[in-house]
């Protein structure tokens, strides 16, 4: 299910004009995920406090958001772009790859969310198959 | 047996009050006939489905979506047994319309798009978790009596 060349514009299009607003979609996003799927909170015991809205949360959040801003910018290539993000997922945070679908569902929701005009089905398709295409990237070192 | 806060209850029952059937049914049918374009397998006797366009504006469709939706009022009346109000409801999505039970999910992931359009900053956190928590009690009964 690879991006047609329309769709990679449709992707770079709504990212830029979600720009402004990334750091909240990061921030939001992330926690959804702990609270609807609190199994997720097991990759931050370490954290002292992994609830949602919590500071290192929204911190984390952001974070992860940068990297999704940064794979648009590779989006011809992600499997090559991403190969040290994929290492690090592999070796070192060894997430469950399943968790990345359910973050991408939480960001598909804060994108409906804060741009309900602009987050229509036809951007729908392509920013949820960017995403799948971006996770698939990052699970490439695992096995 | 599934357990719901007064919170939960509240919630759930307040996003239903406020719910446009047709307006949320449609745009929750189309959206996932749109992103998950397999799903257009079962829709075969409903006209034209050839892209995005057309089935927006495709009024078999748009009235299925609003039917789904009337669906959910089953589980919304009985909250406290949800499984045994969709039995008769699995058995036909099973036996006679032959629909992969993930497709509910699809559709249930659609419709919380959907809603969080529209709700905007009040589809809260809490609420998400609430409308997920009720949408996949009711996904699991209708996947319940495959066999």
């Amino acid at each position: 299910m690879s991006l047609t060349s329309k769709q990679k514009a449709t992707v770079k299009d709504f990212f830029s004009k979600m720009s402004t607003r990334s750091d909240d979609i990061g921030a939001e996003a992330l926690s959804r995920l702990v609270a609807v799927y609190p199994q997720t909170k097991s990759y931050f015991s370490h954290w002292k406090d992994a609830s949602p809205g919590s500071a290192p949360v929204r911190k984390h959040g952001i974070t992860i958001m940068g990297g999704v801003y940064d794979a648009v910018g590779k989006i011809d290539d992600l499997k090559g772009g991403l190969l040290s993000l994929s290492e690090l997922h592999a070796f070192m945070l060894r997430v469950d790859p399943v968790n990345f679908k359910l973050l991408a569902h939480c960001m598909l929701v804060c994108m409906s969310m804060i741009f309900p005009e602009e987050f229509t089905p036809q951007v729908h398709v392509a920013v949820d198959k960017f995403l799948a295409q971006l996770a698939l990237a990052l699970a490439e070192k695992y096995r | 047996m599934v357990e719901w806060t007064d919170s939960e209850r509240a919630i759930i029952t307040s996003i239903f009050s406020n719910l446009d059937y047709e307006e949320i049914g449609r745009k929750s049918l189309c959206r996932c006939l749109i992103v998950y374009p397999w799903t257009q397998r079962y829709f075969g006797g409903f006209g034209n489905l050839y892209n995005a366009e057309t089935i927006l504006c495709n009024p078999l469709i748009a009235a299925h979506g609003t039917r789904i939706l009337h669906g959910l009022d089953r589980a919304l009346k009985n909250m406290d047994d949800i499984k045994n109000t969709y039995a008769e409801l699995s058995l036909l999505h099973s036996d006679k319309l032959h629909v992969d039970p993930d497709n509910f999910r699809l559709l249930a992931d659609c419709l919380t798009v959907v809603i969080a359009a529209k709700m905007g900053p009040a589809f809260t956190v809490d609420t998400q978790v609430a409308w997920q928590k009720f949408l996949s009690v009711v996904v699991s009964a209708l996947g319940r009596q495959y066999h």
